[in-house]
């Protein structure tokens, strides 16, 4: 009787091996890089502007002035476009955001923005994607919002979508 | 379904980063380089390293690797600067740190449970 039961212990190894994968392919694991920069300063970077005749984004425009969203975007990024509009309703509401242009041509940028809505104060060009990983970002659109010393307190990664926007206010509220 | 099959269309068809698929001048440094760069995980496509994959911000990775080996500093000092800023899940050697504690201990815990069970046997055939 007692040898028996050891029979069926491959099949019980079996069975936890088919309940870990079931898990997992139920509840995948959270494939998003987020920054550990979130409660350290800005780090320190300057870039020229992303449209010839647009403020261009240092870090040292971060610091001061409140809270505000400095999000990172592409025109070749297809998520942006459905991100610019609930960036438009931030701005509405009184939000300031910088942008960062990452591996982007002058001449995209400003027919995206002509396209999509303009609600930049300054756009700053990242063509390497250097800042990007200064700022450990792994992708286009990603969001941070920067509190008035310079302080970075908050990642939003992917596009901010509508039901979002009370998450990030709520952020920029906290960072004010 | 746009935002799932986004990044087929993530690429900016802007030209690579200088050192995205150049080697560098100095072989002993383009040794280096490409060490790292074996032991460094695409952000992108995760589960290649940076050395391996063709996307763009692996080739801005692997330029930021080789110009900063070229400019003088070594190695880990490139690994630790990544790391800060992604985690240690940036690289495929991971640091020692609370988060990979039982990651390194595994394989002692592991030896020395091998060895009692080991013991007790011999010790049984012994009697």
């Amino acid at each position: 009787m007692r040898r028996r039961w050891w029979l069926a212990a491959p099949l019980i190894v079996f069975a936890l091996f088919l309940l870990a994968v079931g898990w997992r392919l139920s509840a995948p694991p959270d494939a998003t890089v987020k920054s550990r920069l979130v409660g350290q300063a800005m780090p320190e970077f300057s870039l020229a502007a992303a449209v010839p005749g647009r403020a261009a984004l240092r870090s040292a425009d971060l610091v001061g002035g409140g809270s505000k969203l400095v999000n990172l975007f592409a025109s070749w990024c297809v998520p942006c476009i459905a991100e610019a509009p609930v960036l438009g309703e931030l701005k509405r509401r009184g939000v300031t955001i910088h942008g960062i242009a990452i591996r982007d041509a002058p001449a995209d940028v400003a027919e995206f923005l002509r396209d999509h809505g303009d609600p930049y104060r300054r756009i700053g060009a990242d063509p390497r994607s250097r800042v990007q990983m200064t700022l450990g970002s792994s992708g286009v659109p990603e969001s941070f919002v920067v509190d008035g010393r310079g302080v970075i307190r908050y990642q939003h990664i992917g596009p901010i979508m509508p039901q979002d926007v009370p998450t990030v206010l709520a952020e920029l509220e906290k960072a004010g | 379904m746009l935002l799932v099959a986004a990044p087929a269309w993530a690429d900016s068809g802007q030209p690579a980063a200088p050192y995205a698929y150049r080697q560098l001048a100095d072989p002993r440094q383009e040794a280096r380089a490409r060490a790292l760069m074996e032991e460094l995980r695409c952000l992108v496509c995760q589960g290649q390293s940076i050395a391996d994959s063709d996307a763009e911000l692996a080739g801005d990775m692997r330029s930021l690797v080789r110009e900063r080996i070229a400019a003088g500093e070594n190695p880990e000092e490139v690994r630790s600067w990544l790391v800060e800023r992604y985690g240690s899940w940036v690289s495929y050697a991971p640091v020692l740190g609370a988060d990979t504690l039982l990651l390194y201990a595994a394989p002692v815990l592991l030896l020395l449970l091998g060895g009692l069970l080991a013991a007790r046997r011999l010790k049984r055939r012994a009697r």
